[in-house]
Formats: C-alpha cells, structure tokens, sequence
C-alpha cells in the first residue's frame, strides 16, 4: 500500500493505487478467514489506531501540521460512539457518522486557534490539546465513566435491522471494511484539487497567500477532517472492545501512533499504515514476553527512529521556504 | 454565606493555587527560555522533576539534613539530566523542530518507564522535615508549614532566576539570543554552549523544584506527564521565549489547578483549554512574511 | 498615453518604521492601468518594503494604499490576491512538490471567476490553460517536472507565469531578473511584453538593461523616500539621481 500512496504523489508510477488498495483489501479479508480470533481482535485494534496514524499523517505529511494530539479527537469519536451506543444506538453507519461529527465539531474551535501558530508553539498546543483531553476523559465522570471507564457496551450493529455484531470475525470484518472505506475516500480526496491545494500551503504559505488562497481557511478545514478520520478510528476502537476508558486514548497511544508516523512517513500513508501494525505488534509481543517494558521499549524505538530516520515525518517540521519570522504586525489570512 | 465568608472559604484553595503557580513557574520558565535560546522543545522536561521528586522521596526521611541532600542530589540529577538531552539533541541540530521534539519526547517515554521499573507504580510520599510537618494558623484556617515554606523558597527561586536573567552578564547573553539568535551568532558566542548550558541550568532548576515540589505534586508514574502539560499550557498562554508571560501565565494556571478544583472539578481541563485557546487567538502570531528584503 | 486614466493602485502617504528606523517613508506612488513603472534604489532603500507594503505582507506604520477607488491598507494578502494584485518574491516562490503545471493551476485556482463550476472542470480548463502558459515561458518540456528540479531561472519563470496567470489587474515584480542567464532573461522580456497592455506593472530592479527595455516611468527611492520620479531618460540624467548612484556598482550610466 505504501507503494501505491507514492504513486499518488509521483503520478503515473508504478501501479494504480486502487490495485493496491484491492490487494490489500483481499489479503486482510483472507486473514480474517484463516486467524484464530485472538489475533483478529488485536488487529481489530492495529486498524483503529491505523485511522488514528492515517489522520496524523495526511496532517504533517500532506498539509505540514504535524500534530502532536490527534488522539484529542480519537477520544471524541470513541466516547462518543460509546455513549451512543449505551442509549441503544448501534446501527454502525449512525455511530460512525456521529463519532465523525463530533470529533470534527470538536475539533473546529480548537484548529481555529492552532492554525494560527506554527513550529514550536503548534506542537506545544495540540500535545497540550491531546492530553488535557485524556485528563477530561477521567475528569467527566457522570459522562465517561472517569477512570474507571464506560464498560459493558452494547455490540454495534453492521447496518440498520441487522444482528449485532458478537464475533471476533465479524467485528474484524467489519472494521476492515470501514478501514478501507475511509482510506479510499481520502486517497480520492487528496487527488483532487484539495489535495493539491494543502500540499501547496506546506510548500509555501507565503506565495500560496500571494495567490489569492485562504491559508487559514484550508488549514481549519484538514485539521477538522483528520479530526473525523480519528474519530471513527475511536468509533472502531469502541466497536471492537466494546469497553473505553481514559487509558485507550492516553500518553502512551500518542506515542505509539506518533512513532509508526515517524517511522513510516508522513508523506506515504501506507507507510504509516504499515508501520502502526508493525509498531503495534512489537508492542504486544514484548508486553507478553517481557512483561511490564513495553513503554522502554517504546520509547527506545522512538529514540532510534528519529537518529535513524532522518526522512519520514521528522523532517516534516520544517517548512520547505524559510522566511524570517519577524513582522508581528502581519495577520494570518 | 455572604460574600466574606465566601472569601473565606476559598482562601486556602487561594494560596494552594500560589504554590502550584510557583511551581509550575519554575518549570515552566527553563521551558520556555529553551526553546526561545535553541529552538527546542523539551519534552523530557517533566521527567527531571519527576527525577527531583523521586530523589526527595528516597532521601528525604524527615531531618534537615536529608533534605539538603536530597536538594543536592535532585539539582545534581537534573543538571546531569539536561546535560545528556543536550548531548543527545547534537546530532539532529538542524533537522527541524520536529525531530528535535520527538527525540525528548522518546528520552521522556524511557526516563517514565525507567523511573517505573526502579521506583514501582505507585506515587510515593516524601517524609517532609519535622520541624514543617505541622500546620500553622492562617486567618482563622490551618494550613501546612511546608507549602508556606515552599512558596517562600519558590518565590525567592523564581525572584534569584529573575535577577540574573535581568542583571547578570550571562543573561543578557541569553535575552539577547532570545531575541535574536543570529545576532548572538555574530558577536561570537555558539548557540550550541547557550543550549546546552540553559538546557543543564534548566534540569538542574526542574529536579530541585522536584526535590522541594514532592510534598505539592509527588513522584509517581503520571508526574512527568501532568507537571509537562501543565507547564505547555503555561508557556503557550504566556507566550513562546516571555518570562514575564510565563508568571501570568503561572498564576493563573496554579488557580485553576487549586480553585478550580473546588468549584468545578470536571471543568478544569477546559478552562485550560480555553485559556490556550484565548492566548492563541488574542495574540498576534509570528507567521512567516514574504518579505525577502 | 497612460497618465490619463485613473490610478489602479495608489498609495498616500505609506510609511513603515522599524523602531527608530524608517523604511518606508512618506511615499506617494501612483499606477495607472498600462502603466510599466520601475523603482529603483540602492540597498536597502526600502523597495521590496514598499512592494511589501502593497502586496499586504507588511503592514504599514501609517499611509493609505487604494486599489481601483478602494481602501486596501487593511485587507490582508490573499484578499489583495483576489483583488488583482499579482506578485512574484525576490527568492522565487515556487510549490516545490508540486509539478511546475499544478503551480499553475494553484496560481490561478482563486482567479478564475468559475468558483461555482465543478471543480474537475475547472482543473481541466486550468490544466490546458497552463500547459498553453508553461510553453510561452519557455517550460513546456518541464511541465510534470517537480518544481524542485527545476533550475533558479526556470523557478523564477514558473513564478511568473504563474503569478500571470491570476490575469492580475496590478502586476508587482521584485527584481525579476537577478540571477538569471541570458536565455532565461530573452524569455522573461518576451513573457513581460506578452502581458495584456491593461495590466499596471510595477517593478523592482537593479538591471538597467531590464528598465529600460520595460519600463515608461521610474521613480528612484532613496532612504525610503521618494528621490525622483520621471521617465527613464530624465532620470539619467537626474543630478540628484547620478549624486545617489555616484560609486556605486549600479550606476546610472
């Protein structure tokens, strides 16, 4: 898949993306027919937290926001889809919409301000943004539960009138088809000239500016969407452990989600994909055979991915054009 | 209740909320004047203190000597601390201000776990000296010793960091290099010995606070976390690189924390965000011009 | 011929202080629609401040800038953008990841007037539109070249042809042709006296060739002041004009 987001980029190598995007979609739909439920519901999870990193990556790769609180609107859309579904709303397509809506309503004051900042400041703000949210998720306890977290959640329904969905498999299965849905509407959502436009204001804002675009505006408006691609990640969250609590969308997802980023690449969304998988994974295993280093290990691999990977999404931070940062009388426009 | 009483009832959340400001403040002040001297966004800030925290928890066992010496050891610690990040930060000097923050931010994820493994998961009390182990009377209120001397100590921190950013030779340098690092550049001083040397002042500064902050906000696994947020916030809403930001900022913050907590415990992490938010909009950003003059 | 129509873009009084420094001071400069009007200066005599102050970069310390019988002073530059106000940047701004054809597209994206259209269709009109711009420049063969790969004459161009393609009513140019070799600098002129006779261009630059090639009027800054304004041959042989340049590269001969 990774090779089929470079094809978007650099157009007309390699295979067409929708190739890509169908091999991978059968190869997950076979897994889901050959693995012992335990691991479909770890992967259950792995795509969750992939909407997650893919809402991270089209903000620092594409429109050069690298966030720092993504998981502020996965909690928005997990939450959300967990109360829904206390009050017996559990037809899929409504909590999906609803966790959307919610993490983009959140997400729209809150991107007002921070748009207007950059460097540093912006990436002070959205990790403040993100953990304070976390600290409200245990704070707001007649809502969510504090934390001790809401449990007990009533299995989603796939689609209007059809059974809930109990099974490892099927809630597999459906969170594959959401997975893929939401990635191939962003994949066609960035060839338009949406795309073009946001990686336009990451190249250069100045002359994007000088052209007559509304710099500001554009920025709002992909920080409100990743914001709703992370809260149907937090929507799938929900549907699969049918349990949230402030630990599902703390610190240690930040990190996880930031280092598969780092690893994988801001600018190649199956990049990210794949490395949050990969990053997940090694997670597990070493929570199972060395029990309790998991965050070490964590943040060891954090610390080499950055000496190691001078590419991905470190090398995002910096705008391509440097202008002198002086001129506070100048507004964003 | 009329309105006295009202004021009476709050005053010890009043003066708590002055103790957390002072605090935070000296945490949050080495915050922002590393990044306004070097561009770096420490993230592992937290981790010194919660390092200074653990220190006073291990050493201190209630005499005054001990204390001293967890003071030593914690300043010790947290100068040794930011020493190292600023030896780690070396390699990636002009790879941009992300990859600059993920790294603290991987060296804070090793320092929490480490801290965990060495210390268990659960928050530790420190033994406060004896001769501060009691209250005072305050207006009628009983109130810690300890907190009191703490606001008189942080005070006297925060006035001592303000005279030699103001007075002392080697502040002027770093204002300087605050306001314009490619002046400082010229004069012939490296940026790289500033950061460094604000980065090692700084840790040493955050594990002290550490040492003496453990009774106010002690070492356990969510330390390095809750003071690194709140010391984002401050700095966000005071302003990148503004000392004097940072005092506001701090106040306000550590009412909050403390008032807050009292009248509406479940609103308190929105009305830091709608602080941030307010700075952020009120405030004019620095965006990049096209002026190529 | 071209005094007598209106001013596109005025400004009265423009000043722009940098603490105890004045930039900018107290300029009065009219552009008519037509006009070719270069401003020229020693270092630091605050022209690309002034083009700044009325592209909207820079906001100014006092003074007033009217496009078309409006006040613009306190629009800010994407507003200007729309307005008609083109410009390009002494660095030349290009979208480096982009193709040198989608920074066509993007230039002239909020110019097209079919805002209401669909926008696949607009990107069409726009793609065909630009390809038709890339070969007057001299970039056909660059088109689904990155602009990063393209040399600095090459990005100067894309950023001109790019800024004509907005169909700017006010045209600011900020010393288009510094750096460029002689090919590149035949296709700049050619692609200047290609622009529709309507379009007021104003234009920073320090080769004399250039303005004189281009340009009807010059008005020479000095201090951020206004020296002399008149055309090219009386400011020639300007004394006041001759005393500023006296020993320095520029010259006026």
């Amino acid at each position: 898949m990774s090779r089929s987001w470079r094809a978007v980029l650099r157009r007309g190598s390699g295979l067409p993306a929708p190739v890509w995007g169908l091999a991978t979609t059968a190869a997950l739909a076979t897994a889901g027919c050959l693995a012992d439920p335990y691991t479909l519901s770890t992967w259950t999870r792995i795509l969750s937290l992939g909407l997650l990193a893919l809402s991270v990556a089209v903000l620092a790769g594409t429109a050069g926001l690298p966030s720092l609180g993504q998981v502020a609107p996965y909690a928005v859309g997990a939450y959300t889809t967990a109360i829904l579904a206390r009050h017996g709303i559990t037809a899929g397509p409504v909590q999906l919409a609803a966790a959307a809506a919610a993490a983009a309503v959140f997400c729209l004051p809150i991107g007002i301000a921070v748009s207007r900042t950059r460097g540093i400041t912006f990436l002070m703000a959205t990790l403040a943004v993100g953990e304070l949210t976390a600290v409200a998720a245990g704070q707001w306890t007649t809502v969510t539960g504090g934390t001790d977290g809401l449990a007990g959640i009533p299995a989603t329904q796939p689609w209007w009138g059809t059974a809930p969905i109990l099974e490892d498999q099927a809630v597999y299965g459906y969170a594959v088809a959401v997975a893929v849905a939401v990635t191939a509407v962003l994949w066609w959502t960035l060839r338009t000239p949406a795309g073009l436009l946001l990686q336009g204001c990451r190249d250069d804002e100045t002359r994007m500016r000088a052209s007559g675009h509304p710099v500001a505006r554009y920025l709002v408006a992909a920080y409100v969407g990743a914001g709703a691609i992370a809260g149907i990640g937090g929507a799938l969250l929900v549907t699969g452990q049918r349990y949230v609590s402030p630990g599902d969308v703390g610190f240690e997802v930040s990190a996880l989600v930031l280092l598969a980023v780092t690893i994988g690449g801001g600018r190649s969304l199956g990049g990210a994909l794949a490395a949050v998988a990969l990053v997940a994974l090694v997670r597990d295993w070493a929570a199972a055979t060395v029990p309790g280093r998991g965050p070490l290990l964590l943040g060891a691999l954090f610390i080499a991915a950055v000496y190691v990977h001078p590419k991905g999404m470190v090398g995002l931070g910096r705008r391509r054009r440097q202008h002198p940062p002086v001129e506070v009388e100048v507004p964003s426009s | 209740m009329g309105p006295l009483n009202a004021l009476d009832a709050y005053l010890i959340p009043v003066i708590d909320g002055v103790a957390y400001g002072l605090l935070l403040f000296t945490l949050a002040a080495p915050l922002t004047l590393v990044f306004g001297a070097g561009g770096v966004l420490n993230l592992a800030h937290g981790s010194l203190y919660a390092l200074g925290a653990y220190a006073a928890a291990l050493i201190s066992d209630g005499s005054w000597t001990s204390l001293a010496l967890a003071a030593a050891a914690g300043t010790f610690a947290g100068a040794a601390g930011g020493g190292l990040l600023s030896a780690a930060l070396m390699p990636v000097t002009g790879r941009g201000h992300l990859a600059q923050a993920l790294l603290t931010f991987g060296v804070a994820l090793v320092a929490g776990a480490a801290l965990v493994l060495a210390f268990g998961p659960d928050n530790l009390r420190p033994t406060v000296p004896a001769g501060l182990d009691t209250t005072v009377s305050l207006a009628g209120h009983r109130y810690p010793a300890y907190r009191l001397a703490f606001i008189a100590i942080a005070a006297a921190l925060a006035a001592g960091g303000w005279l030699v950013l103001a007075r002392s030779r080697a502040g002027a340098r770093l204002r300087a290099m605050v306001d314009d690092p490619h002046m400082l550049a010229c004069l012939g001083t490296n940026p790289r010995t500033v950061l460094a040397a604000v980065l090692t002042v700084g840790g040493a500064l955050a594990g002290l606070t550490g040492v003496l902050g453990a009774p106010i906000i002690g070492p356990g696994p969510g330390t390095a976390d809750t003071v690194l947020l709140l010391s984002l916030v401050i700095v966000v809403v005071g302003g990148l690189g503004s000392v004097g930001g940072a005092v506001a900022a701090a106040v306000g913050v550590g009412q909050v924390q403390s008032l807050g907590v009292v009248l509406a415990p479940t609103w308190t992490p929105y009305l830091l965000f709608a602080a941030m938010a307010l700075a952020l909009l009120v405030r004019r950003q620095p965006l990049p011009t096209g002026g190529h003059a | 011929m071209t005094q007598t129509s209106r001013p596109q873009l005025s400004a009265r009084g423009l000043t722009r202080r940098y603490g105890a420094f004045l930039a900018v001071d107290d300029v009065d400069l009219d552009l008519a629609a037509g006009d070719r009007h270069a401003l020229i200066g020693p270092n630091g005599a605050g022209k690309s401040t002034l083009l700044n102050l009325l592209a909207g970069t820079i906001r100014p310390t006092a003074g007033q800038v009217v496009l078309a019988g409006r006040d613009i002073t306190r629009l800010r530059p994407a507003r200007r953008a729309r307005l008609g106000i083109g410009r390009t940047f002494q660095t030349p701004a290009v979208l480096e990841s982009l193709t040198a054809l989608d920074n066509l597209v993007v230039a002239a994206w909020r110019h097209t007037g079919t805002h209401t259209a669909w926008r696949p269709a607009r990107r069409r009109t726009l793609t065909a539109r630009g390809l038709h711009r890339l070969d007057e420049v001299g970039l056909g063969d660059h088109a689904h070249t990155p602009a990063r790969e393209l040399s600095h004459g090459q990005r100067r161009l894309l950023e001109i042809a790019g800024a004509l393609s907005a169909d700017p009513a006010v045209l600011l140019l900020d010393e288009p042709a510094a750096g460029l070799a002689e090919h590149d600098l035949t296709l700049l002129l050619d692609a200047l006296r290609r622009l529709p006779a309507q379009t007021a261009v104003l234009l920073v630059e320090h080769n004399q060739d250039v303005v004189t090639t281009l340009a009807h009027t010059v008005t020479v800054l000095h201090h951020g002041r206004v020296l002399a304004t008149g055309t090219p041959h009386a400011i020639h042989t300007h004394p006041a004009v001759a005393e500023v340049y006296l020993g320095t590269p520029h010259g006026t001969g």
